[in-house]
């Protein structure tokens, strides 16, 4: 009853009740009787021949002929989950005059990579990227495939997903391979992150996963790993594009972009005014880092909304996150606790932010902040 | 406790209660520590058809009365006593000419104030005629086709914001309490301007101004009702207002007491919370209990004034007499319980009381509505004597 | 113009808390809301509507009591809404979602612009929106910040990228999913939740919207979930104490391999 996460469960007569307006079936509580008394009863459906479709495969995405950082890190994964099951790793890059990428692709630990080189593919378009990757995923049959979870990842992978009705699981922090049914076993967060769900593609293939950015490792480079490599090519027809690419327009924040930062300094309503923000800028440059702002500091009107950590600003996960003045409640916690280290520094020593900080410090910051900015400043000075 | 409002009451109530928790809470501190008029709030209040709760639908509001609009001042009050008063002020205002104007008067005006497009102000107060409503000086002569008005009324609320005045001046001095008349005076009227913005010790946000007209000029058809008909229009709009001046007090009130019962249970100290000590939870039982009497007299009044039942001027002043007074006690036991951090302007407590001493002095200060209560409670002895 | 949103009632995760003593979700009296990226995409249909005039059409596929968020969606400013519930869509995932949603738009009928949220807050996956265009094989641009214009029955939009955003032209009729940065939403007025309460809500079964019984429901959900679990709690780490010279010392070296 209590595992159910949508309160579909309740005891009448001693009975266990499931009010099947509220299930999903999502399979939470057949797990979790004690009396194995639940059980999903599925048709059997017509059994595919899975055995067909082989390989681990990683769309690359590259932007302006720049192999994404998320590629290396989905190569990275991919390797891991090949060896389990012992097939190769495959990459595919759809672009235009993106022969010189093979080389990277290569020391990156593909075994084998697939290029489709065209000049209509020189930018993003949804419909000549999807209709080339579902001509190649039917042709070659890749087990699983893996793609970045951005903003061209997920929308180029839905669609395919529809296309050649294979199941597709967004956003996953975990892959593993589940060896003896050749399973990808696919984790990723729920409601806001509060719970994490494992999924699995049974009947279906490729099975497919996006995987969110700085999740995995990125694989290490080798230069003498040399990959085999297939160029298609296909007739003009299936690179017409129904949308028109206008214009690409780049926004150059004058500061590091949030959502990639590797160290973010944070600030909160303990500022106490906007021109405080100045010490968290401060510390933030030192390092090389982004500046972030609680919800309460952006409502104030101290900083805006683009700077918002939380649950309804961005999610970060960067290597080190530094909470100045910010309480901790539980909206802003879901935007950054998985963040690698976290230094929290608020005056009030019950402040929530204290439970989830790798080091914590209760004290003023006005203080301390400068003082950090000043032994940093010290080392820093190469 | 239940009131049994009907359903677009609690409509009307839930809506008010969103826009002051999600859009007026965030901003209060700001508007009060800028003063500045909180058009964005009045604009969302606009947009959600709440300025129209208690205008006919006849003339583009919702058709609701007194109660409606007491439900709509405590909500934003709870948030912001300085902000509610955009809207409520706008109601006083607007009294006049709901309940004396003429057909075509409220044709032409109440539109656009039930759509929140223009806000109003009622001018009566003059440096000279506070309580003694009765001295006023401004004057109304009658040209022509015209009426000019010369004189200056003091500390009107939304004064300089809004576009719709209805002034109460002597038409004929020698005829005493029945010399008055009532008008209606557009914002851009040649003669009308304003003074400097009052500084106060409280509703800092709301817009308080000197009314000033010089040979203003307006055309005939601005009179309300009759001449001589200045005291009653008068009379009546507050006995309509009085309510609402109490739901704001009782939703200042509200406002300070939710913020007291959420630190005593957060403030630890002698390793417990605040509000396991009796003498914490002694304070905070009686300012729930005041509070919630206040509001069972605001929404009986109301109810009344609704249901059209004649003579409400001494529930009326009651209402607001106790509502006032409740107020001033439970903000200033509000600040009592955050103790010191409840004398500091970064927490909301201060605020509470600085906001809810006006309650106790405007439209009729708690010593007139003594004086009103006593001498009904002494005549109806009287008469049931007999 | 004829614009239908597509919407989805979730629980609202902000009142979803974490029980420090077991772990696990607390989720009594844990209310179901519209999903908040979905309201970025009612307000913007709405702002079509008063833009180019029209009307909209707000559908969910769901259980009976996801009526209520379609009647929040009326009081916002929406004509029309559709409720297709169905024991037999238990189960769906995303493939079955958008395939059941796309046979109910094709019965509502002739339209120009679908309307989606970016994601839904308690499944994240971002992929019913593209599901449903591939489904009814209309051009989509996601992640859309803002529509520039809508002329000669084609739309200029902006999509919202990593770094900046792409300007794509598209013809209609098409699929948007919308990212917050495109609006704020508006408070629902006293008019609207008067005819929110009165509306009638067409309601859609399986067999009504001719759905095909292996496309739906568990059956036609590719994906399955096996496990569900609390990720492990952080654990609170070390209080440092000290001097401000000392402290600032003492986090620079604990730091300091971040850092350089």
């Amino acid at each position: 009853m209590k595992k159910c996460p949508f309160l579909a469960i309740h005891m009448a007569n001693k009975k266990a009740v499931i009010d099947m307006n509220k299930c999903t079936l999502c399979g939470a509580c057949v797990e979790a009787c004690k009396f194995t008394a639940i059980e999903i009863k599925k048709d059997a459906g017509e059994k595919r021949d899975l055995g067909a479709y082989k390989d681990v495969w990683v769309f690359c995405e590259q932007k302006r002929s720049v192999i994404q950082t998320i590629s290396f890190e989905l190569l990275g994964e991919g390797k891991k989950l090949a060896k389990k099951l012992g097939v190769k790793l495959c990459a595919v890059m759809l672009g235009s005059e993106i022969e010189s990428k093979i080389e990277e692709l290569s020391a990156r630990g593909a075994d084998k990579i697939y290029i489709v080189d065209h000049p209509a593919l020189k930018s993003y378009q949804d419909d000549p990227y999807t209709e080339v990757l579902v001509k190649l995923v039917e042709e070659y049959k890749p087990e699983v495939i893996l793609c970045g979870a951005t903003t061209i990842g997920r929308s180029l992978v839905s669609r395919v997903a529809v296309t050649i009705d294979a199941g597709l699981t967004a956003d996953c922090t975990g892959l593993d391979i589940d060896e003896n049914e050749r399973l990808l076993l696919q984790t990723r967060p729920a409601f806001g992150g509060n719970i994490m769900a494992t999924i699995i593609t049974p009947n279906h293939r490729p099975q497919m996963a996006t995987v969110r950015h700085k999740v995995m490792k990125e694989a290490e480079i080798h230069k003498s790993h040399k990959a085999e490599v297939i160029r298609k090519t296909y007739p003009d027809g299936v690179f017409k594009s129904r949308t028109t690419l206008l214009d690409i327009v780049e926004e150059i924040e004058e500061t590091v972009n949030l959502a990639e930062a590797d160290i973010i300094v944070s600030g909160g309503r303990g500022l106490g005014n906007p021109e405080n923000f100045a010490i968290i800028k401060e510390l933030a440059k030192t390092l090389g880092g982004a500046v972030g702002s609680s919800r309460a500091a952006v409502d104030a009107g101290w900083m805006p909304y683009s700077h918002q950590v939380g649950q309804t600003g961005k999610t970060v996960c960067p290597k080190l996150y530094i909470a100045c003045g910010i309480s901790g409640q539980i909206q802003h916690l879901i935007g950054m606790q998985s963040s690698k280290v976290i230094l929290a520094i608020n005056k009030d020593p019950d402040a929530p932010i204290f439970k989830v900080a790798t080091y914590g410090i209760v004290g003023d910051i006005f203080e301390i902040i400068p003082a950090l900015t000043k032994e940093f400043q010290k080392i820093l000075k190469k | 406790m239940d009131y049994l409002f009907n359903e677009q009451q609690v409509m009307v109530r839930d809506l008010a209660r969103k826009i002051a928790q999600e859009k007026i809470k965030p901003v209060a501190a700001h508007y009060d520590e800028t003063e500045e008029f909180a058009w964005p709030i009045m604009k969302i209040l606009s947009d959600s058809d709440l300025f129209g709760v208690y205008i006919p639908e006849a003339y583009g509001g919702l058709g609701g009365g007194i109660t409606e609009m007491c439900l709509v001042t405590e909500e934003l009050s709870k948030a912001c006593g300085g902000i509610a008063l955009g809207f409520a002020g706008t109601g006083l205002g607007t009294f006049p000419i709901l309940l004396y104007g003429s057909e075509e008067q409220k044709k032409k005006f109440l539109p656009d104030i039930a759509k929140g497009k223009r806000l109003a102000a009622f001018c009566i107060t003059e440096a000279e005629a506070g309580s003694d409503a009765g001295g006023i000086k401004t004057t109304a002569r009658k040209d022509g086709d015209h009426y000019i008005l010369n004189g200056t009324k003091q500390w009107i609320t939304n004064a300089g914001e809004a576009e719709v005045y209805t002034v109460i001046a002597m038409t004929d001095k020698n005829k005493g309490a029945r010399g008055a008349s009532a008008f209606i005076v557009e914002k851009g009227t040649k003669g009308l301007e304003f003074g400097l913005k009052e500084k106060k010790m409280g509703i800092r946000a709301s817009a308080t101004r000197e009314v000033i007209f010089t040979d203003c000029k307006i055309p005939k058809e601005n009179l309300i009702s009759k001449e001589g008909m200045g005291f009653i229009v008068a009379m009546k709009t507050f006995d309509n207002s009085r309510p609402g001046v109490a739901a704001q007090a009782v939703g200042i009130a509200q406002g300070s007491l939710d913020v007291a019962i959420e630190y005593a249970r957060k403030r630890i100290q002698f390793g417990q919370p605040i509000s396991s000590f009796q003498a914490i939870q002694h304070m905070l039982a009686d300012m729930g209990t005041q509070v919630e009497a206040a509001r069972a007299l605001v929404y009986a009044t109301a109810r009344m004034v609704d249901a059209g039942v004649k003579d409400v001027a001494r529930d009326s002043a009651m209402c607001k007499l106790f509502a006032g007074d409740m107020a001033m006690k439970v903000t200033t036991d509000a600040v009592q319980v955050l103790g010191g951090y409840g004398y500091m302007r970064d927490y909301p407590a201060e605020k509470y009381m600085r906001d809810a001493k006006i309650t106790q002095i405007y439209e009729g200060t708690n010593q007139i509505q003594r004086n009103v209560i006593a001498a009904h409670l002494i005549k109806d002895s009287l008469r049931a004597s007999k | 113009m004829h614009i239908i949103v597509c919407i989805k009632q979730v629980p609202n995760t902000t009142d979803v808390k974490i029980d420090p003593v077991t772990n696990t979700l607390i989720r009594e009296g844990v209310e179901s809301v519209i999903n908040p990226f979905d309201a970025y995409a009612i307000e913007e249909a709405v702002r079509l509507k008063e833009r180019f005039a029209g009307k909209v059409t707000v559908v969910t596929m769901g259980p009976p009591q996801a009526e209520k968020a379609l009647r929040e969606a009326i009081s916002l400013g929406c004509e029309e809404a559709v409720l297709v519930s169905d024991r037999k869509f238990a189960g769906s995932d995303t493939w079955a979602t958008s395939y059941t949603l796309s046979c109910a738009i094709k019965k509502i009928g002739a339209f120009d612009v679908i309307l989606c949220g970016k994601q839904a807050s308690d499944g994240d996956t971002a992929q019913v929106g593209p599901g449903i265009s591939t489904h009814l094989d209309i051009p989509q641009v996601t992640y859309i910040k803002k529509i520039e214009d809508i002329k000669d029955n084609k739309a200029r939009v902006e999509r919202m990228m990593e770094e900046g955003y792409d300007v794509v032209e598209t013809p209609l009729p098409c699929l948007f999913t919308v990212v917050k940065e495109i609006n704020t939403p508006r408070l629902p007025s006293l008019k609207g939740m008067m005819r929110a309460k009165s509306a009638k809500i067409i309601q859609w079964s399986a067999a009504d919207i001719n759905a095909e019984p292996k496309n739906i429901g568990l059956d036609g959900s590719p994906t399955r979930v096996v496990k569900i679990f609390t990720p492990p709690a952080r654990r609170g780490g070390e209080m440092l104490k000290g001097d401000t010279s000392d402290l600032a010392k003492e986090v620079v070296e604990l730091l300091k391999d971040i850092v350089i």
